[in-house]
């Protein structure tokens, strides 16, 4: 399954390139509307990309009476990602959207690099949204977590459904001449092949903490990249910054991904589910002397 | 939105800038002020490029090499690949009865092709340097300014001023001429409207130049 990071694709803007995807995973929802934050916004690294964009979007009234319904008939499984300031605002969100059958799924965005972070934990926001809701619940954490797998075993603990991972991960840029930030404010999120390594740690880490389903995102820009996640635990793929640069990567990599698990010998992509963690014959002492 | 890769026809010098002309291949060359995203080889980014030249084969885009993306554009051979997407945005509108072109440095690039769009008009451009203004010798009809001159004094009432350039100039453009559409510029990864990256205050939101623009009426910019 290949879906969009949350934030990389406004379906109705280019409704072409969200019918490539299985599902759409909207730019996050908050309570009220955001402008979001002043340009500078974007920037580009050495291995990747810096965005400030700052949950920029409609808020939660207008989302469900202007935007929902044009999604819905794109029909293409809809994820509402949202974000709030408190355990409170998570509730709100999710008692607003549990009322919409057009929503498949809610993920949770608890680790925005560009906003305040919320008041409470993880574990009470998801607990809180749990509560409020009978829809599936993924929680998006951050790979800048001390200890990631904790926290996604706080967020099953507390009634997530399945996780998203990872997030961005906050970086700096200088501009070449003046040396002050390139963003307006200061640092962004980090996304890009800088970050496919982090993402994969943090679903093999994941996995084997929780079992739970994980949509494993961060720097895919081929078919190996997605099925290096899929082995490491992801049972979904997303596709974030190489959207920026393909328009057509989510047909691409999918053909990609059918071809490399051929190649390796898996039926279709998701037998290699989790073939990271076959430990047996893998890890032998080489006698050398 | 169209993307395709084409192969490069040739890169021609012109002062400190470059012409990066492409096989057309089956894209539209668009409305003149629309833009393509260009990807340089080994960046992560395509960057925007307003089309300058539209012939029956090929596409030619006139780029100022100010940063690794912009540079590595400018760098490619003749054959080389190079992935193009577009036309995207709104460019200029056409139903206009006196044009003038206003166009300071960089700002020029989009002014050939438009320039042959309206039947070669009568065009103002200003220049850092001598150097620079040598890429005049692209826009027929042009009237040249080098600082410290500045291309807003050879504006004339009565004409419907189409604008490109630095945004100084466009403020001081707008300032005298309200009717003028005026072709802005932001940092953008797709062009298409997804990463919300080109946010420009537009009647007082911030709103996607990419989407909104890049073309805009004074008035609303």
């Amino acid at each position: 399954m290949i879906l969009n990071a949350s934030g990389c694709l406004d379906a109705l803007a280019a409704p072409e390139i969200a019918a490539q995807l299985d599902i759409f995973v909207t730019k996050t929802v908050t309570p009220l509307p955001r402008g979001g934050n002043e340009p500078t916004r974007i920037a580009e690294t050495d291995l990747g990309m810096l965005n400030s964009i700052g949950l920029a979007n409609p808020g939660i009234d207008a989302f469900v009476t202007d935007v929902l319904p044009e999604l819905a008939e794109l029909e293409i499984p809809v994820w509402v990602s949202v974000g709030g300031f408190s355990a409170a605002d998570y509730a709100d969100l999710c008692s607003r959207l549990d009322a919409y059958d057009d929503v498949a799924t809610i993920e949770l965005n608890v680790s925005c690099p560009n906003v305040a972070e919320p008041a409470d934990s993880v574990a009470e926001i998801v607990a809180a949204a749990r509560a409020a809701t009978s829809k599936s619940l993924y929680a998006k954490l951050s790979p800048a977590s001390g200890d990631i797998t904790a926290v996604a075993e706080a967020a099953g603990a507390a009634g997530a459904d399945g996780l998203s991972l990872v997030n961005t991960i906050r970086g700096l840029a200088l501009d070449a001449t003046t040396l002050e930030p390139t963003l307006s404010t200061a640092t962004g999120g980090l996304s890009g092949p800088a970050l496919r390594p982090i993402a994969l740690a943090a679903v093999f880490g994941c996995f084997r903490a929780t079992g739970l389903p994980i949509v494993g995102m961060g720097g895919v820009e081929t078919g190996r990249h997605a099925i290096e996640l899929i082995a490491a635990g992801a049972t979904a793929v997303a596709l974030g910054t190489s959207l920026f640069a393909d328009p057509e990567a989510p047909a691409r990599i999918r053909s990609e991904l059918e071809l490399e698990a051929e190649r390796l010998g898996f039926e279709t992509p998701l037998a290699a589910h989790a073939a990271a963690h076959e430990e047996e014959g893998r890890r032998k002492l080489r006698k050398v002397a | 939105m169209r993307r395709e890769t084409l192969p490069v026809a040739g890169v021609d010098r012109i002062g400190p800038y470059s012409l990066v002309r492409v096989r057309r291949g089956g894209l539209e060359s668009g409305i003149p002020g629309q833009f393509f995203m260009l990807s340089p080889p080994s960046r992560l980014l395509p960057r925007p490029m307003s089309l300058c030249l539209a012939t029956r084969k090929e596409l030619g885009f006139l780029i100022d090499p100010i940063g690794p993306g912009t540079r590595a554009l400018v760098e490619v051979a003749r054959n080389d690949r190079l992935p193009v997407l577009g036309p995207l945005g709104n460019g200029y509108r056409m139903d206009v009865e006196r044009p003038l072109l206003v166009g300071g440095g960089i700002g020029v690039a989009p002014f050939p092709y438009l320039s042959e769009r309206l039947a070669k008009p009568p065009a103002v451009l200003g220049f850092r340097t001598e150097e620079h203004a040598e890429a005049a010798a692209l826009v027929p009809n042009a009237e040249i300014v080098v600082e410290p001159r500045l291309v807003t004094e050879l504006l004339r009432p009565g004409h419907d001023v189409l604008a490109c350039g630095p945004e100084p100039m466009l403020e001081a453009v707008r300032r005298l001429a309200p009717n003028a559409q005026l072709a802005w510029e932001a940092p953008m990864a797709c062009g298409y409207g997804a990463c919300y990256g080109c946010a420009v205050e537009i009647n007082g939101e911030l709103k996607r130049l990419c989407i909104e623009g890049p073309v805009l009426t004074a008035e609303a910019a």
